[in-house]
């Protein structure tokens, strides 16, 4: 196992490498003079020479690149137009709140998700599969956005249950932002959570149909051991992608249910750097949120590898 | 299988059934808009501004331009229905092919491959599709391609996995020792056991470019007005929340249900193209 951990971690420079060149080769598309663009219209023309000696424009391509890496690894994202700041740290005060709505809603459709793919499997072509099958695509099929507008006018105009914008305060009590990430965890997961539970209900059924499945019953094994045991185990290896493919998706649906609870988080941020042209913080959040991403994905490939031993074996990891 | 016979399955299974006739509905609106829509999509009543469904001979009622809501979600069904074909078509092929050849052949390839899937899955879809407008300029033909390659990565992470599944089974090994070339391997041996999984993906992606469009043209990032499409609909209609509620009502509904639609009949050929459950 720690020989595949290690293999893995190599394989995450390559990904990282991609990143920064795409990254790098996105914002010289940009139109116009990078420098004078990156600035803003109100810079004067000897800071836009200064700056442009510090990218290295004058400069062969590799030694902007090189320059390029040396201000990522140094944490030099520069200043952001809007806010007059330096990007790392905008980028850091906003993260907190993404990485909560995004682990909560995941968390959410995991604990709802699971189980009720386990149970419309295991009960196939009865009413409740139908009902959680049908209920999982409704799930599927709402925008994000329009199901946030939905729960804010029913849950918070017209009932008045919890707050319909916000992310509240800790200083408040750990209620006071529990109440305030429910109402965009649940509109930004009820995507993920029918996705979630059509995986595992299709990956159930596959593994109850298999062979060994029956072998166990026919040994007489209570049900319940055979379902978490024999099925369960290997029905979980797509499922564990699934869910971890789901994060990415989750980080990125924030930008919308961001923009409708108002929260102040990265997703706020980066519409609003998109609208108003701040390209270096638009590349900062670029970076910083790819960046995660792929610690994720290390992550849920270490898990997929532990969970299923067949590949585990044929990828050269030891017992 | 005969084509008579695919259907005679299909339509047995009522979800199939539910699914085909909403997706034969969104058809119809989108081949015959001119025909169905009550009103033009650009004419303005000043008299009815903000209409309730059913006033001043407005089935849906009209939006802050007194513009009919019916005639115009009428219309947005074209750009639903262009983007989802477009875009998954895309996704689709590109993905299949890339996710093949990395699952099958393995080792370097594979490591390349999946660098190159898991850098540009490190950027949130939304993102990625505004960087492409921003080098190919707005316009609903960059949202089809923008929100087509998006897709890829994930497609090909997902059909990866399935092929690397069936690379070690038994008859894949006896295919190869008879003879047969990694070409036909693949298309006669491994492609067939991982159609079901391209198909209950690419019917969730042809939803998911729905909603993505819906998504861009929501943040204004889309087709832009005038032209109709749902997405943009709703983001007009989040100002009115209060006051005109059915503004955001009947464009998200005619997304879930397209939506709903195109999952209800991937789920269907799920069942009939999977030999294994139909027994």
């Amino acid at each position: 196992m720690r020989k595949f951990i290690v293999r893995r971690l190599l394989q995450i420079v390559p990904t990282l490498f991609f990143v920064l060149l795409t990254v790098f080769f996105l914002m010289k598309l940009i139109p116009g003079d990078p420098a004078a663009v990156l600035l803003g219209p109100g810079a004067r023309a000897q800071d836009i020479e200064r700056f442009r000696a510090e990218l290295g424009l004058d400069q062969p391509v590799f030694t902007q690149f090189a320059l390029y890496l040396k201000r990522v690894f140094t944490g030099n994202f520069g200043k952001s137009l809007i806010y007059k700041q330096d990007v790392i740290s905008l980028i850091l005060e906003r993260l907190p709140t993404t990485l909560l709505l995004s682990v909560s809603a995941l968390f959410i459709a995991s604990i709802i998700g699971i189980p009720a793919g386990i149970l419309a499997a295991t009960k196939h072509d009865s009413f409740v599969d139908f009902s959680i099958t049908i209920l999982s695509l409704v799930g599927i099929s709402v925008p994000i956005f329009w199901f946030g507008m939905i729960l804010i006018i029913v849950f918070a105009l017209q009932l008045g249950w919890l707050p319909a914008v916000g992310i509240g305060s800790i200083s408040n009590g750990l209620w006071d932002v529990i109440k305030h990430i429910i109402l965009p965890s649940t509109a930004l997961g009820i995507q993920s959570m029918g996705i979630i539970t059509r995986f595992t209900r299709s990956s159930m059924l596959e593994v109850l149909r298999q062979d060994y499945v029956r072998t166990a019953m026919a040994k007489g094994l209570k049900n319940r051991l055979v379902l978490y045991n024999h099925a369960l185990r290997n029905a979980l290896v797509p499922i564990v992608t699934v869910i971890g493919l789901q994060l990415g998706t989750l980080l990125a649906g924030a930008v919308l249910t961001e923009t409708v609870f108002a929260l102040p988080g990265l997703g706020k941020l980066m519409i609003d750097a998109i609208l108003r042209r701040d390209f270096l913080l638009v590349q900062g959040e670029v970076l910083v949120i790819a960046f995660i991403y792929i610690l994720v994905n290390f992550i849920v490939d270490t898990l997929y590898a532990f969970l299923n031993p067949k590949i585990r074996v044929a990828y050269g990891g030891s017992q | 299988m005969r084509a008579a016979q695919f259907f005679r399955r299909l339509l047995r299974s009522k979800q199939a059934a539910v699914g085909l006739f909403v997706i034969l509905v969104i058809l119809v609106l989108a081949l015959f808009s001119p025909l169905i829509a009550t009103h033009e999509v650009e004419d303005m009543d000043f008299m009815h501004i903000f209409a309730l469904p059913g006033e001043g001979g407005h089935l849906f009622g009209t939006d802050d331009y007194g513009r009919d809501l019916f005639s115009r979600l009428v219309y947005g069904s074209r750009v639903s229905l262009m983007v989802g074909i477009v875009a998954v078509g895309i996704g689709s092929l590109l993905g299949t092919i890339i996710g093949v050849i990395a699952g099958f052949f393995g080792g370097l390839v594979d490591s390349i491959i999946m660098r190159i899937m898991d850098a540009l899955l490190s950027f949130p879809y939304v993102l990625l599709a505004i960087a492409m407008m921003a080098v190919l300029g707005p316009g609903l033909f960059n949202a089809m391609l923008a929100i087509g390659i998006v897709m890829i990565p994930s497609f090909s992470r997902v059909v990866r996995s399935a092929v690397m599944t069936y690379r070690n089974e038994e008859f894949v090994t006896a295919a190869r020792l008879m003879g047969g070339s990694g070409l036909w391997v693949i298309m006669f041996h491994i492609l067939p056991n991982i159609i079901p999984t391209i198909i209950i993906y690419a019917s969730l992606n042809f939803a998911g470019a729905i909603i993505s469009e819906a998504t861009l043209s929501f943040l204004g990032l889309g087709i832009q007005p005038p032209t109709p499409s749902w997405g943009s609909m709703l983001s007009e209609a989040k100002n009115y929340l209060q006051t005109a509620p059915n503004m955001a009502i009947f464009p998200g509904i005619a997304i879930l249900v397209s939506c709903l639609g195109f999952n209800l009949l991937g789920d269907g050929l799920r069942d009939v193209l999977d030999p294994r459950l139909r027994s």
